[in-house]
Order: C-alpha cells, then structure tokens, then sequence
C-alpha cells in the first residue's frame, strides 16, 4: 500500500483509535510502566500507557525516570516487545493420554486465539517480527500456534522520538522510524499524532477518526524529529559480511567476552529475533496424562549442544559464538539479512555488561 | 475441525510395537506400525530419513529408518540405548504403543547412483542411516554396478549384523570390507583405520557414488582420502548429526553454521559441509 500524506490526529483522541478497535474485537497491548521497566501488556485506555516517561540505557543498565513530558511515546524501548504475543515463553504443543490398555492418544488442547491490536510498536521491533515471520511463517513447514497469533495481530506503530544509548536501529536500516508492516504509524509530536496507514485495514480505522489535514509546520516537525532521533545513535554495528565472523573465530576477543560472560542467556532471552526452544514432557501427577511442552531456550545452556555422549559446544566462548556468529553472520545465509535490528536489549539486561556492537565492531575488525 | 490438528507435523501419530529384535547388549531394532489405517495408508518415507519417536511421559528422539520403504507399514528403527528416552525404548514390548511424527530430513540420493558403482562407507555402532540405504541398494541390486560396503569399528565386539555382513559379501557384485580399531582374539578382518581400509575397495571407477556416515572425524577422514584417490566431491554424501527437537527448523538446536540439519540434512553434499566438519563449536 502506498504512503499517504499523513493526518493529524489530537493527543487525547487517540483514545478514539483504541475505542474503534475495542469495538472491532481487538484486545488491545501496550507499553506501561510495570516492574520499572515499560512493559507490553493488556491496557484499557490512554491513562495506562506511560506518559512523561523515559528509560535510561547503557550496558548492564536500565532504568526509568520521569521526565515529565505529556508524551506517551517517549522512550526508546523494555525488555520485551512483540515476541512473546506470538511466540509464547512457555505452551503446550499436545497432551498425550494413555489409557488401562496402555494405549496413547494425543490431543491438541484447544486454544482460542484472540485478535490483539498493539498500541506503540517501535520500528526496530517491527523489523523483527519480519524475522519471526520468516522463520515460523515462510519455510517449509508453517507453525500453526504462531500463525493463528499473527492473523489475529494489528499493529499500531511509533516512529521513535527518543534513542536510548544502546540504541543503534540507523546502522541496521531498521529504524527510527517505521517504513512497512504496520497498519497504522504515529508520528507523536507535544500536541497530538500525525497519522498514516500502512494496510488496508489500518486504512479502515483512519477514515473513522477525526482526523485534520497536517500542517507544513507539522511535517516539518516529523522530519526534524526523525532527524534528531537518528542523530541521537552514537552506536553503531558496522556492516559484517557473510562469513566475516566465523571466519574470525580465532579473534582472541571471544576469549575475552568468554571471560566476562556468564552464559545466563538473557541476551537471547530479551532478543526479539531469537527462536530457540526446547521441547519437554511433564507427566501430570496422577500419571494418566503427558504435556508436550515447547519453551523458549538459549545457545547458552548446557543442553542447547548436548546429544548422546557429545557435547558440540562445552564451553562459554564456543557459546558466546554460536549466539552472535548465529545473530549476525550466518543468519544472513538463512534468511537474507542479519537477525539484529538494532534495539540494543542484548546490552541493557546484561548483567555483565557485555556490549554487543562493541564486541562485533572489534571482532569484525572495524575497531582495529 | 481444530485448527492445529490439520498440521500433524508436531503431533505424534499412535503406533504399535510390531516386533523388537535385540542386535547387540545395548542395540535393539522396534518395528512400529501405525495404529490408524489411513495415517498408515499414507505414510511414505526415503532411506536416510527420519522419524521423532515419542515414549509416553519422557520425550521424543530423533531415529532413522532402517526398513525398505516398499513396505511403508512395518516401519523398522534401529537404537542404540545412550540416554533416557532410548534407555524407556528399550523396554517397550510387542503390542506396547508409542508416538511417531514423521517421517523429515533429506534422505540419500540414491537415484544418482543409477548404473554406477555404490560405496557406502560407515563408522560406529552399525550406523542406522546406512543401514536403510544398504538394504535399498542390495533389494535393488539391479539398478547398480557393484555396491562396497566399509564398516568400521571401535572394537571387534562392537560389530552387530555379522550373519548379514556375510550373507551380503556372498551377493554377486558386493564387497564388504570390515575394520575394527581394537581386534579381539579370531577377528578375521582388518585391524586399523577405517580410511586404510579405502585402499582395498575395488571400485569399477571414479564415477560412483559414496554415502558415508559415522563420527564426524571419520567422515572428514574418509571423504577427503576418496577426494586426494580421483573421486569427485560432489559424489560423495555425509549424514551428520546434532540436537534435534522440532525436526521441523524451528527449534533452533540442530544448527550448524546457516544449516538446520533437520530440514536441510541431515544428508548433506559433501562440499556444502566439507569446512565446517570438526570444526570447534559450530
């Protein structure tokens, strides 16, 4: 669908948007304060997003303040974003049964899958469900949990206003601002949201909003405010070709991360585009009855590696490799382009302060 | 009907225990049938494939298919007891029920072997995906020039299958070589490497097609000797292994490098995996 030049919308109509899409059948999603961190979860109106807060960022740190603003949208990001709509962290794929005889049945439980519409999407997460839509949507065999999440899921957008110092989607081409797989993106500026369309069906809620005709002061304010956010990212992931890293697995910088490494997995955990689980059984306790669990792991763990009397990564460093060889080099092989968009949660939840563009800059070489 | 169900892939079909034949102290071969007729009917698979077996309340492990696909209803998996879900396996009794999902991967391209010579090689424990592609060849005896097959060992006692190996070297056109790294007392086969052995095949010429399988460093070995003696890369095929969980790609444990060996492999063309074999931690 073509960009439209967008419209403007009042800040305290937005409660319209999320009324209309109430009455459409969505649940709606969006950024709070929850836990001191902006959390996506289920909200009910415009009071529950989080408004005059910011986050500050760094390695090994995250931290809200209050800065306040009137803005919603205001900040850079949380720990988690879209991944775990679609993906759940933990969902039972089947339930085996077995009877007297000893005979096995295997049931699917019953899900109903509700449609979501998310408020305040960030464009670097945006970009990663493209991945995620690739990895379980567009190979040989389609999940059919996560696809039946995705056909009920509307995206509201929000072109950035803020980068947090570990922010750097400008030099992953993912952001600040969102370019495709929305329905609907927000510009926020201090009195309301310039709006536009990127589906057809996001077109369908925008002729029922009371919408203005922007002003060429407006536009200008976008296009200074997507100007300044990207100037904003000092960091910056220099470009790695296919190859280049595991090429460089003897760089003796793994050895170094290696060491400071904890191998905790929080990385992959907060990572948007990480699809790793495991697969486990849990007999129910009267013994008639096995779930069929599916849960999120990570290539940090023991048994990521582990097959019969092998182990094919046994230590940290051959871990540490795996994640970000995985991330930014062969990921391009398997799905065209790297698996990071840029929004530095890797850094942020890392306990041992562990920066991740600066590892990748050094071992690629941009930093010699 | 449920919207999951229509894609059977993650869900465990029920099948019987037809037979279990002990091979060895710790190898065992379940002969599983489907216990719905339809799913039956329908179910096809290639030498080199495999299934995910389910052992109600433990889990599910990856198996190769050992039986002749001519006869998809009896399906045939040959085990080795080495963790929980082999070791529950194990104990299984005819008429006794387990899950099947399947059947994934890429098999052995045994098509390009059409009028030429076929050399399997193989390492450890009677390696179950050559095995599927032995029995399709040598029930197939026709469709080729002559079939080697070299088995290697770690130790003399390790070998299952004797009765077979000779009965298989006694078939017009078939050369079976064995080897064992350790012998013991009255073995009367070579003792040594594996890749010593090569040397003794006696290939029509380079034109052939090598299928080998075995620990990693075996294949590494094996296939770059058959490279360095004329024979072209390209005709050589590895069936490798890692952690498989989905079978499906998704999981994320069966990587190596960009591949999924799962749904890419797990039988690969020797080049696309030449550099990467042994390689630490990939």
């Amino acid at each position: 669908m073509e960009q439209q030049i967008p419209s403007f919308l009042l800040r305290n109509d937005l409660s319209v948007l999320l009324d209309l899409l109430v009455a459409d059948g969505y649940q709606l999603h969006g950024p709070q304060v929850r836990d001191g961190a902006i959390t996506y979860a289920s909200i009910s109106s415009l009071s529950d997003l989080p408004v005059g807060y910011q986050d500050q960022q760094k390695p090994g740190h995250y931290q809200l303040a209050e800065d306040h603003n009137k803005r919603f949208f205001h900040w850079a990001n949380g720990p988690q974003a879209l991944k775990p709509l679609l993906y759940p962290a933990r969902e039972v794929l089947w339930q085996a049964k077995r009877n007297a005889s000893g005979s096995i049945q295997f049931i699917v439980p019953v899900q109903s899958f509700e449609k979501i519409a998310v408020i305040g999407v960030k464009a670097c997460d945006i970009a990663a469900l493209k991945l995620q839509d690739q990895h379980f949507l567009q190979g040989e065999y389609v999940d059919p949990g996560y696809q039946a999440r995705r056909e009920g899921l509307l995206l509201v957008a929000v072109n950035c206003s803020y980068a947090a110092s570990t922010c750097f989607c400008v030099s992953t081409g993912d952001g600040p601002s969102v370019e495709s797989g929305f329905d609907i993106a927000l510009t926020e500026l201090d009195e309301g949201f310039l709006v536009a369309a990127g589906s057809e069906k996001g077109e369908r809620f925008l002729t029922r909003l009371p919408l203005q005709n922007a002003t060429a002061q407006q536009l200008d304010a976008a296009t200074q405010q997507h100007e300044t956010v990207a100037a904003m990212q000092t960091r910056r992931l220099e470009p790695i070709a296919v190859g280049q890293l595991n090429d460089a697995r003897e760089h003796p910088q793994w050895q170094d991360i290696a060491e400071r490494c904890l191998a905790c997995g929080n990385c992959t955990m907060v990572c948007p585009t990480c699809f790793c689980h495991h697969q486990n059984d849990e007999l129910v306790m009267k013994g008639d009855e096995s779930q069929h669990i599916r849960e999120w792991d990570s290539c940090f763990g023991e048994s990521h590696g582990q097959l019969a009397g092998f182990q094919v990564r046994d230590t940290i460093k051959a871990r540490y490799q795996q994640w970000m060889i995985h991330k930014l080099d062969s990921w391009q092989e398997q799905y065209g382009r790297s698996g990071c968009t840029g929004c530095g949660r890797c850094m942020s939840w890392c306990p041992a302060e562990i920066d991740f563009v600066a590892e990748a800059n050094i071992i690629g070489g941009a930093d010699e | 009907m449920n919207k999951f169900a229509q894609s059977n892939f993650q869900v465990p079909l029920s099948a019987t225990v037809e037979a279990f034949i002990q091979e060895s102290p710790s190898i065992f071969t379940l002969r599983l049938q489907l216990c719905d007729s339809t799913a039956r009917d329908e179910y096809s698979f290639m030498p080199g494939q495999f299934n995910m077996l389910y052992l109600y309340g433990i889990g599910e492990v990856p198996i190769s298919i050992v039986s002749d696909p001519v006869d998809s209803t009896l399906i045939d998996h040959t085990i080795r007891v080495v963790g929980r879900v082999t070791e529950g396996l194990a104990k299984l009794k005819v008429g006794d029920e387990v899950g099947i999902r399947g059947p994934f991967g890429r098999g052995w391209p045994l098509a390009l072997a059409r009028d030429k010579d076929l050399l399997i090689v193989t390492g450890g424990l009677g390696c179950a995906p050559v095995v599927a592609a032995i029995n399709f060849a040598l029930n197939r005896r026709a469709h080729y020039e002559n079939i080697h097959i070299v088995q290697g060992v770690k130790h003399s006692d390790d070998l299952i299958w004797r009765e077979q190996y000779d009965r298989w070297n006694q078939m017009n056109g078939v050369e079976v070589l064995l080897a064992a790294d350790a012998a013991g007392p009255a073995w009367p086969f070579h003792t040594g490497q594996i890749t010593e052995l090569l040397d003794q095949v006696t290939l029509s010429d380079d034109s052939c097609l090598v299928l080998i399988c075995g620990p990693e460093g075996m294949m590494k070995a094996a296939a770059e000797k058959l490279i360095d003696d004329g024979i072209s890369p390209f005709s050589i095929y590895v069936s490798l292994e890692r952690n498989m969980q989905c079978a499906v790609g998704h999981c994320g444990h069966c990587q190596m490098g960009p591949d999924f060996l799962c749904k890419d492999g797990p039988v690969f063309v020797y080049p696309d995996v030449r550099h990467r074999l042994m390689q630490e931690g990939i």
